[in-house]
């Protein structure tokens, strides 16, 4: 725990501050400050991330059935998860319950195409240049086009991963962006027997791709243990939902906690009650919240949530390869969570070839191809959506009025859900190797690098034309800017 | 569901593979792409999707139009088979109404998921395709506001007209 650092008094005698904006290859903008004293040990450490503004205000007063739409434009990264957890949500505005098969099914397949090609995406293309080059070294190498030059069959890869996972988003929401296919109540297209075959032509191959993957992290785990067990550690409850048999299910279920021991702190919870097992904290420093279990409090209530939470908190995962990948990875832990920042890509990994070979597997299934395609009941006010966003939980809660407009609409994204773990991430790899260090650029980088290892999705912003400079400040214990460096 | 797996990663028990085969592949693309990324909803970030979907309207043979919330790595494989490509986004910095310029490959440092530059796009086309990309263009149209929600500037929506004229030339070379 470091809330020491946290109420850290402002800038004041003897100390300077390094901020770092925005993070690099973080998705959208973040900015970090270190402040430091005379000595250039780690005083004070805080990641702001300023995205998450006005989505709830963007929302309400909108006809419940635009929701599904708009919502994708909260976050130009995955905004599928957006797009399901908010058809969810008003399912139960509209009285389905309970989807059609083909309904579940087209959904899941979205789902995991989006899931597919975000870990794709995140391994291969942001995480793998810090991993197969080294966090210290040349940054004008540490890119997807150094990976490319150096490693192409891996960068390929990664790009061919990524297009297949959206193919499969094409064809289940209807477009490769701004999808219409889930709707309140189910789905508004399924699957023709061509358009499955055309898919499953290619999704053998996902799949042994998404196994290789899943070995080079493995081996980069075995080769350093030292730095792969240990780099930003942070040892934190976690959470996510489980299937009601405690099997991975990354569309839906139930909630389940556990201790960083490893131990269920509460299991089968029906997220539809999810404000009264958390609450979301306010700090006066960042637009974030910091949620955390109501019951614990603040201060030993923060979870985490994503991949090597998901993959830890399972009692199994329902497809072969990713649950042999999954016994590795506990077997390799030793009875005992992984807490490693680095631990989440290979967590991440299994996902992906979870995600690989469920595809494969919903595309074998006729459902798909379903004529049933919408459920209906007695009219709701107020419906939660929860989804196991590529990055973590994600909540979606609306109430809707008797006129059709929202009027109350509460999100929790993953990264929020993240954000205490980011903080403490950041601030365990500051003390570490910034303490009375000159400030490199590969020092700065491990800063970055544990947050990258959370895939915090910072999307939110614009990101026009010359809005996305890496700036660097330096700032003396005054409040006197000492340095500031452009990096566009 | 399969059930039982091979070491080699064949499928034992459950599914039979289709022959090989990509249909990532297989789609013969038209010579002109036009590629426009933007957030609808975050005021004038919406130029590129605007222009995007005022080209699609104007039905020109031999043309494709794309659109995506953000410049992605994947998208060099949208270059694929093309004779040219219009990159088109909102630009904070460009002088009103719009500047055109030619893309070469170029490494760069600024990677993020959340903006990968056309330059790095078609740098990673070269390394991952072992050819030079088509011939490439920017054309990015001044913008003012970013906010969630808003709506498109009148500044911005001149700056966009401006730019829809011009390109009637453009397009019409084939």
């Amino acid at each position: 725990m470091n809330f020491e650092l946290e109420t850290a008094s402002v800038p004041g005698e003897n100390l300077r501050r390094v901020a770092i904006d925005p993070v690099s290859r973080v998705e959208g903008h973040g900015k970090v400050t270190i402040l430091l004293d005379e000595d250039n040990k780690v005083h004070q450490v805080r990641l702001h991330i300023v995205e998450f503004r006005g989505f709830e205000r963007f929302i309400q007063g909108r006809p419940y059935w635009e929701v599904p739409v708009m919502v994708q434009r909260l976050c130009g990264i995955c905004p599928v998860s957006h797009h399901l957890a908010a058809s969810k949500a008003l399912d139960l505005i509209v009285g389905a319950s309970k989807v059609t098969p083909t309904a579940d099914k087209m959904r899941r397949l979205m789902h995991y195409g989006q899931i597919l090609q975000s870990h794709a995406l995140h391994f291969f293309h942001l995480s793998s240049p810090d991993l197969l080059f080294g966090f210290g070294s040349e940054v004008g190498r540490r890119n997807i086009v150094g990976v490319a030059q150096q490693y192409p069959d891996i960068a390929k890869k990664g790009i061919l991963l990524r297009k297949f996972g959206q193919e499969v988003i094409r064809l289940t929401a209807g477009k490769r962006v701004h999808g219409t296919g889930a709707v309140p109540g189910g789905v508004n297209r399924s699957l023709t027997a061509d358009e499955r075959k055309e898919l499953l032509k290619d999704a053998y191959q996902m799949i042994a791709w998404s196994r290789d993957a899943v070995r080079i992290i493995k081996e980069l785990h075995q080769q350093d243990p030292a730095l792969y067990d240990h780099f930003g550690t942070v040892r934190s409850s976690f959470m996510g939902l489980v299937a009601p048999d405690g099997s991975l299910d990354l569309y839906h279920g139930v909630l389940r906690a556990r201790d960083a021991d490893g131990r269920i702190l509460f299991d089968q919870v029906d997220y539809q009650t999810y404000d009264r097992l958390i609450t979301e904290e306010v700090k006066p420093w960042s637009y974030m919240k910091f949620p955390y279990f109501t019951a614990m409090g603040p201060e030993a209530g923060w979870y985490k949530v994503g991949p090597l939470a998901r993959v830890q908190n399972c009692d199994s995962i329902p497809t072969p390869f990713a649950e042999h990948e999954r016994r590795e990875l506990v077997a390799y832990a030793g009875g005992k969570p992984l807490h490693g920042s680095l631990a989440f890509h290979w967590a991440r990994m299994i996902e992906m070839l979870f995600a690989a070979e469920t595809i494969k597997d919903l595309l074998h299934d006729d459902d798909l191809s379903g004529t049933e395609l919408m459920a209906g009941g007695e009219r709701r006010r107020e419906g939660v959506g929860v989804i196991e966003a590529p990055r973590g939980t994600l909540f979606h809660h609306y109430q809707v009025g008797d006129d059709d407009l929202v009027t109350m609409a509460n999100l929790i994204v993953s990264t929020t859900n993240n954000n205490q773990a980011m903080n403490t991430a950041v601030r365990e790899v500051a003390k570490q190797y910034l303490d009375g260090q000159e400030i490199t650029e590969g020092l700065l980088n491990h800063i970055e690098v544990a947050i990258r290892a959370f895939d915090p999705c910072l999307s939110c912003a614009t990101h026009a034309l010359g809005k996305m400079p890496l700036e660097v400040t330096l700032v003396d214990a005054e409040g006197t800017e000492l340095d500031r460096k452009y990096k566009a | 569901m399969s059930t039982v797996a091979g070491e080699d990663g064949a499928p034992v028990q459950g599914h039979e593979a289709p022959a090989p085969g990509s249909g990532l592949e297989a789609v013969v693309p038209a010579p002109v792409l036009v590629f426009g990324w933007g957030n609808p909803s975050r005021g004038d970030d919406a130029l590129g999707p605007l222009f995007v979907d005022a080209v699609e309207a104007m039905r020109l043979p031999g043309v494709e139009c794309l659109t995506d919330f953000q410049l992605q790595v994947e998208h060099a494989l949208d270059l694929r088979g093309r004779a040219r490509v219009l990159f088109v986004d909102a630009s904070a910095d460009a002088a009103a109404p719009f500047t055109f310029e030619r893309l070469e490959p170029a490494r760069d440092a600024s990677f993020t998921t959340h903006a990968v530059s056309p330059q790095a796009i078609l740098q990673v086309y070269c390394e991952v395709e072992g050819e030079l990309p088509p011939s490439c263009w920017l054309l990015a149209i001044r913008g003012e506001g970013w906010e969630l929600g808003a709506p498109t500037s009148a500044t911005a929506r001149e700056n966009l007209r401006a730019a829809i004229a011009w390109s009637q030339t453009w397009l019409a070379q084939g």
